[in-house]
């Protein structure tokens, strides 16, 4: 039972220190991003490599959107004529390609890390 | 119309391939077609409420509810499994035992199925949330609305295939045996899905350490091709972890283990030594 506890600690350890760095690291740098007809604009951001970046995208499509990358790590369904906020990085210098998964032929981009 | 098969498909495969190892794992148990019936309808009916409420899920906790609701739901799915493998060790032995005993006889009783049933809802209701959604865009555009609908169901069947044939495949292990993978076999599931949740819990701003990516091998082995992805679910293969993700893979694997080793009766450990 004893390894239980450790392991727990352990986990329950690294969200707390998460918790406190979150708030300090808070000043992630923004970015904006609309769906429009089923494209990203603009397709291509430049985000500075080795920080958090928020990005604010806008689904002005009357349909659903998934955002999609497994380079960013990120899944995120977006509704039609809503705004949803994507979290990435922190990157290494690179491209970083990203889809519209429910119109995967049109919907692309490209984040770009420097 | 294949374009809506082949997304329909992929999200899912990885509920198909989870449904497949819970029904190998509660081979011989009665009522376990009722259970597992129970958990894909009440997690198709999550689904649908889900895409439902996805505006508001969305925009709650500061634009993180659907980061959270992912990582809250995979969390209880690894809880689930780690019961169920704890359950295991302590009765797995006696029932692989009277499984060679009987052939195919039925077990009875109480073996806790709620919790395969509920890890069999939850995974429904992610991957289907997503599948409702898309579903729903395709009929709301209009246009060639019929093909892209009948790609998409198509996409559910093909998923159903791929469930029944990952069954067939584990059932071709002996009796004897057959626990004692399906146990592994969870084991790997639930630090997959552990190492998913704190990646989410990183996208909803939740955390903000070790976010440091350890390899990259999306050049060798790409985590959205056919064989990544099976091993993404199977395993929990990434092609980009980040630390934390590895360690929350191996704290769970540890976890799974000490869960093992201690719910084992020490009879069972006296047979073996």
């Amino acid at each position: 039972m004893r390894g239980i506890v450790v392991v727990r600690g352990i986990v329950l350890a690294a969200v707390l220190a998460g918790l406190s760095l979150s708030s300090a690291a808070a000043v992630a740098q923004e970015f904006n991003l609309v769906i429009r007809n089923h494209k990203f604009e603009p397709e291509e951001i430049r985000v500075p490599s080795g920080k958090r970046v928020s990005i604010y995208v806008s689904n002005e499509d009357a349909t659903p959107e998934e955002f999609d990358s497994t380079a960013l790590k990120v899944e995120k369904v977006i509704p039609g004529k809503s705004k949803a906020l994507v979290r990435i990085g922190p990157l290494t210098p690179g491209h970083y390609e990203f889809i519209g998964e429910f119109n995967a032929d049109t919907a692309k981009g490209v984040v770009i890390a420097e | 119309m294949l374009g809506a098969l082949v997304i329909v498909f992929r999200e899912a495969i990885e509920a198909g391939l989870i449904i497949g190892i819970v029904m190998a794992a509660t081979r011989g148990v009665a009522d376990r077609g009722a259970w597992i019936g129970l958990g894909i309808g009440l997690g198709a009916l999550g689904a649908g409420i889900i895409a439902l409420f996805a505006e508001s899920i969305s925009g709650a906790f500061e634009g993180s509810g659907q980061e959270l609701l992912n990582a809250s739901v995979l969390g209880a799915a690894v809880v689930m499994l780690m019961w169920h493998n704890a359950w295991m060790a302590r009765h797995g032995r006696e029932m692989a035992a009277e499984m060679t005993a009987v052939g195919e006889a039925v077990m009875t009783g109480k073996r806790p199925m709620t919790a395969l049933a509920v890890v069999v809802g939850l995974a429904v209701l992610r991957e289907g949330a997503e599948v409702v959604l898309f579903l729903y865009g395709i009929v709301a555009t209009g246009t060639s609305a019929s093909s892209l609908l009948l790609g998409g169901v198509l996409g559910l069947a093909a998923g159903a295939a791929f469930s029944a044939l990952t069954y067939c495949g584990l059932l071709a292990i002996p009796a004897r045996y057959i626990f004692t993978v399906t146990t592994v076999l969870i084991a790997f599931l639930a630090a997959g899905m552990a190492a998913q949740a704190v990646q989410f819990l990183d996208a909803a701003g939740m955390i903000d350490v070790l976010g440091r990516r350890l390899w990259d091998t999306s050049a060798w082995l790409p985590q959205d091709g056919i064989l990544g992805r099976l091993l993404h679910t199977l395993i929990g293969y990434t092609d980009r972890p980040t630390e934390l993700q590895l360690i929350a893979y191996l704290a769970t694997l540890a976890v799974m283990a000490v869960l093992t080793w201690v719910a084992t009766p020490a009879r069972a450990q006296r047979a073996t030594a």
